[in-house]
């Protein structure tokens, strides 16, 4: 619903992120990491950053989303498992003291810029 | 945060009522449009800012970057409690974080019981809910106890006050909670 606002967010934030010296490079690659508890829909943003990149620096890069499972840890028996469907207790020992460990990210990993016969270069964020 | 209807902008109204003066409170109030909510909130006498998303791109939550220009129009200096009131919206409110020290939400009798597990992130992301219109109870066909187990399935022990804010009745119990909740920040 609101990724076309995160598409431009993210083409703000991976601009404003390219070196000075590296200014009119091109942007090859995003890297994105988003949980599945995020309310994110990867094909709505891969969608719209692909329309709101257009004349910016990083028209025609891929948005690449490497989507995380909701991970969950028991505060009380320490087991871990797989959220899956809405349920947030623990699976072995029933407490409802539990942790996310993922699911809730929304993170720009990396931007990956092209250089002159020189192939990718990674910039971390 | 609640979804349209479900009853934010009275139980608002009746919280205001019953806090002020003691807590000195403040209202952001957000809408994709008018400012009937505002011009409700505002007959409380608590200072009230009204965002309209249209100007934001008509959005359906209201961000952090939307609060901060919004609270420049606010003595904070000057109030204990500053509630916002989000867009109705069960998805998108829960998933922004806008620098608030707990969340609440709004469910209300005539959404249906399950509403907990088809929004989950938004029940997750809450300290406390009110479930609202009670009073309508004895006209609906509504297990009330399949709701608070819904809400329980998504988050263990949070707390679920029972209200109505037609009648206030079972106002007492969420009135106390957020009191608790001014103290533990102000102290």
């Amino acid at each position: 619903m609101h990724e076309m606002g995160v598409a431009m967010q993210i083409i703000e934030i991976a601009t404003a992120s390219i070196p000075d010296e590296m200014k009119g490079s091109r942007v090859e690659r995003v890297n994105l990491k988003v949980g599945k508890l995020a309310a994110i829909v990867p094909d709505s943003l891969r969608f719209c950053f692909q329309i709101a990149s257009q004349d910016t620096p990083l028209a025609g890069a891929e948005l690449v989303i490497e989507e995380l499972p909701v991970l969950a840890s028991c505060n009380d028996c320490r087991f871990q498992w797989t959220i899956n469907e809405p349920v947030f207790v623990c699976q072995k020992c029933n407490s409802g003291s539990i942790q996310l460990l993922s699911g809730r990210e929304l993170n720009i990993e990396s931007i990956e810029l092209a250089e002159k016969d020189e192939g990718n270069v990674d910039k971390d964020l | 945060m609640s979804s349209p209807g479900s009853g934010k902008t009275t139980t608002l109204e009746k919280t205001l009522a019953r806090i002020m003066p003691d807590v000195t409170s403040a209202v952001i109030v957000g809408d994709i449009c008018t400012t009937h909510d505002a011009d409700r909130l505002a007959q409380t006498g608590a200072p009230v800012v009204q965002v309209n998303t249209d100007e934001f791109g008509g959005d359906c939550h209201l961000a952090a970057h939307v609060i901060e220009k919004a609270v420049t129009n606010i003595d904070l200096e000057a109030i204990d409690l500053l509630i916002v009131e989000n867009i109705g919206n069960l998805v998108c409110p829960a998933e922004f974080d806008i620098g608030e020290d707990a969340r609440v939400v709004v469910l209300s009798v005539t959404e249906g019981e399950d509403k907990p597990v088809k929004y989950p992130l938004m029940f997750r992301e809450c300290d406390a809910a009110l479930l609202n219109k009670i009073d309508l109870l004895p006209y609906l066909d509504y297990d009330k106890k399949a709701a608070v187990a819904y809400i329980h399935q998504i988050h263990p022990d949070m707390p679920v006050f029972e209200i109505s804010a037609k009648t206030e009745d079972g106002f007492d119990p969420w009135i106390n909670w957020l009191k608790s909740k001014v103290d533990q920040k102000i102290n």
